[in-house]
């Protein structure tokens, strides 16, 4: 890192040595911009856009060359709730970027602390663009647009094909199968497991608690319904508390050097994961390239054919950007424009929210060359993912979670504890800032 | 001219001090007294306003089991650190201070090392021989590093791992400022080198020991990397382990900067009070001050 900054500043230095070496002749750049007058008389509007989506400085550079009136500037971060407590922050402090990375989960809390603009107007043309569901996540249902869909990540179980193969397991179609498969793999390999239930990723089991029916918050009229402990959510807690406690599960969390191991040494034979489980896998697991493979989410009934969401995201204009309608057409492009949306697929590995993106995808992904109906699985998979509105305070909930599911491993006491130690602290959190609540 | 000439001599210290520590503080007791205050769905424009609400801020953090529990843990974590760390790094002193010792300054260098690395790089370090399936020394040892009392000497050993070498140092430089005709005069005197290392070196130690102790009663008090570095590789540490994690948790993750500039006034108080109470209390000792 230190290292690169330095190669950075050096390239700055030798570039500022050489432009004033040059500088008795014109220069290419400047004649182009002479013959652009606006651009030479006011500038270029300048943009800040941050987000953590992999080589978006590449999608941003086709814009930049193409608009030389709108030059935008990616800032990558570091992704995940850190990155939205952030741009909250930065937003208070007075200075955000024009532009953010907005995960639907997050852009409650952000439309909440009054931190992201309204796109009503501007958005009004691309609304058909995107499905009702995911349209939905960035209006909450009321009148306003508080961000444009960027990509969405319905969740499917990715599964070492070889290793079931070879223990005999079938494909687990119901959640009854995947833990009656957990049981086999514990009999086979003792230092095996099909999977593990992390206490540290809420985001995953909101999605499987969406695949069963979960309506965490809802709003109706002027008032949320805050329902984290409803029937769906105590189901799916209950389940994994009860594979947990007899061992057929493991507990480690994800995303940690030990679950990558576990991942490349065949330790761990399954993910419920979302539709951009092959960026990770491919970095995290390298050598189990090509051995794995995916199939829906178990179901909780047989012949439905239900998911949730984990992930995804949108692009969000701050509410203080002086130059809202350059931020949202650049939005508007990155989002819809076939072009930018081929770029988002191809650099930045991401599985597009635009309707029409999703059937174009053509070659899956290289981690899963064995599995080339890749993408045709995954929009079968997002056709019967359901989602719900976010609540404006999942911070709040989403680190209630993790205590909770934590100490809940931990003393061994049931989940669907933590569960109303989620709802409770939501709704202690929502009445203390004095949101109204229907109860 | 005259009488200005120390408050121009002033100036540049009282505008730095008003600009970078009385302001800050200032205001953060400003936002201790405030609250958010939502109306109906808490969308769109102007739905969300700052109240004033005094001292209630504070009285919820005093309130708040989580803190004390917090403070609990740390207590515990701290109490082992400074006993550890400031028995190690005496000794180490002593035994690099006294003649015999050879390649002394290959050891100096090699116990100071550490405090050369950054904390984060210091626990990941840790971290990794910490978790079962990486680790080497989890091959020979059968210890869970991170259960849930287990936890705590782990960190606390990251933490001494990192803090001997700069106390050591503090003690060491110290013990080399001490006139060699002492230690003659001690040894005429028939004092073997164990004697005079308890009844010579550490009496004129004593004020440098209380010195290393209080900066690391306050670095304890402040511990936050060590488990803030950990928390994602265990379930056994919550994101209110210490004080510190939850200020920075209600400020960050949960987005209540008001609770956190509350909690965070309430640790400063405590910090204070647990500093000059140990000063006071070694005082006399250590100063021989009445």
């Amino acid at each position: 890192m230190r290292a690169n900054r330095f190669g950075a500043a050096l390239a700055v230095a030798l570039t500022a040595t050489l432009a004033s070496c040059g500088s008795g002749e014109p220069t290419p750049q400047s004649t182009e911009a002479a013959q652009s007058p606006t651009a030479a008389a006011q500038g270029p509007v300048k943009l800040v856009y941050w987000t953590w989506a992999p080589n978006m400085d590449k999608i941003v550079d086709v814009w930049n060359k193409a608009h030389p009136d709108i030059q935008v500037t990616v800032s990558k971060q570091a992704g995940g709730d850190d990155a939205a407590a952030k741009y909250l922050t930065a937003s208070k402090a007075g200075n955000p970027p024009d532009l953010v990375q907005a995960e639907y989960q997050h852009l409650p809390s952000f439309i909440a602390a009054d931190a992201v603009a309204d796109l009503k107007a501007e958005t009004a043309s691309i609304k058909a663009e995107f499905s009702d569901g995911l349209w939905n996540l960035v209006t909450l249902g009321t009148e306003g647009v508080y961000g444009i869909p960027q990509d969405s990540g319905p969740m499917m179980l990715f599964y070492r094909k070889d290793l079931f193969d070879k223990y005999g397991i079938a494909v687990p179609k119901t959640w009854q199968e995947y833990a009656d498969a957990a049981r086999t793999v514990r009999k086979k390999d003792s230092k095996a497991y099909l999977g593990t239930f992390s206490s540290k990723d809420p985001g995953a089991f909101t999605g499987l608690a969406q695949q069963a029916g979960a309506q965490w918050w809802s709003i109706s009229g002027e008032q949320w319904k805050v329902n984290i402990a409803d029937e769906p959510t105590k189901k799916v807690a209950g389940y994994w508390d009860g594979l947990v406690k007899e061992g057929a599960i493991d507990d480690m969390p994800f995303f940690t050097p030990e679950w990558n191991k576990a991942l490349n040494d065949g330790k761990l034979l399954s993910w419920p994961s979302a539709v951009w489980a092959p960026g990770v896998l491919s970095t995290n697991a390298p050598k189990a390239k090509g051995k794995w493979a995916i199939a829906p989410l178990p179901q909780w009934n047989a012949g439905e054919n239900f998911s949730g969401f984990w992930g995804g995201s949108s692009v969000a204009v701050s509410a203080k950007t002086p130059n809202k309608a350059a931020a949202a057409q650049f939005a508007t492009w990155l989002n819809t424009d076939p072009a930018a949306l081929d770029l988002l697929v191809k650099e930045a590995a991401i599985y597009p929210a635009a309707t029409k993106a999703q059937s174009a995808l053509g070659e899956a992904p290289e981690y899963f060359s064995n599995q080339p109906d890749f993408w045709q699985q995954a929009a079968g998979v997002g056709a019967g993912a359901r989602g719900f509105t976010f609540g404006p305070n999942v911070g709040v909930t989403y680190n209630a979670f993790k205590d909770a599911f934590d100490k809940a491993l931990q003393n061994k006491s049931p989940f669907t504890d933590a569960i109303q130690t989620m709802q409770d602290t939501t709704v202690a959190d929502m009445r203390k800032s004095g949101f109204q609540i229907a109860s | 001219m005259k009488r200005s000439a120390p408050y121009l001599f002033l100036t540049p210290a009282i505008v730095l001090f008003t600009l970078f520590l009385a302001v800050p503080i200032g205001y953060t007791v400003y936002l201790a007294m405030l609250r958010t205050k939502v109306s109906g769905l808490g969308l769109g424009k102007g739905s969300r306003r700052e109240v004033f609400v005094g001292f209630d801020n504070f009285a919820a953090a005093l309130a708040d089991a989580e803190l004390w529990n917090g403070w609990l843990r740390v207590l515990g974590y701290g109490t082992l650190v400074l006993v550890v760390m400031l028995g190690l790094a005496l000794l180490f002193a002593l035994l690099l201070d006294s003649a015999r010792v050879r390649l002394a300054q290959i050891s100096r260098i090699a116990i100071f090392l550490p405090y050369a690395v950054p904390g984060v790089a210091a626990t990941l370090l840790w971290g990794f021989l910490y978790l079962p399936s990486l680790s080497p020394i989890r091959e020979i040892l059968d210890i869970d590093f991170l259960g849930a009392t287990t936890v705590t000497y782990s960190m606390a050993n990251v933490a001494v791992w990192g803090g001997v070498g700069f106390n050591m140092l503090v003690l060491y430089t110290t013990l080399r400022a001490i006139p060699r005709d002492l230690y003659e005069a001690a040894r005429l005197d028939g004092a073997s080198e164990f004697q005079i290392a308890l009844r010579v070196k550490i009496p004129i130690l004593t004020p440098a020991i209380i010195l290393t102790t209080v900066f690391s009663i306050i670095a304890t008090i402040q511990v936050f990397t060590e488990p803030t570095t950990l928390r994602p590789l265990t379930n056994t540490i919550s994101s209110t382990w210490s004080p510190l994690m939850k200020v920075y948790r209600d400020a960050f993750v949960t987005g209540d900067l008001y609770s956190a500039a509350a909690t965070s006034i309430v640790i400063a108080a405590i910090s204070l009070v647990l500093s000059f109470g140990f000063l006071r209390v070694v005082r006399n000792r250590a100063f021989g001050e009445g």
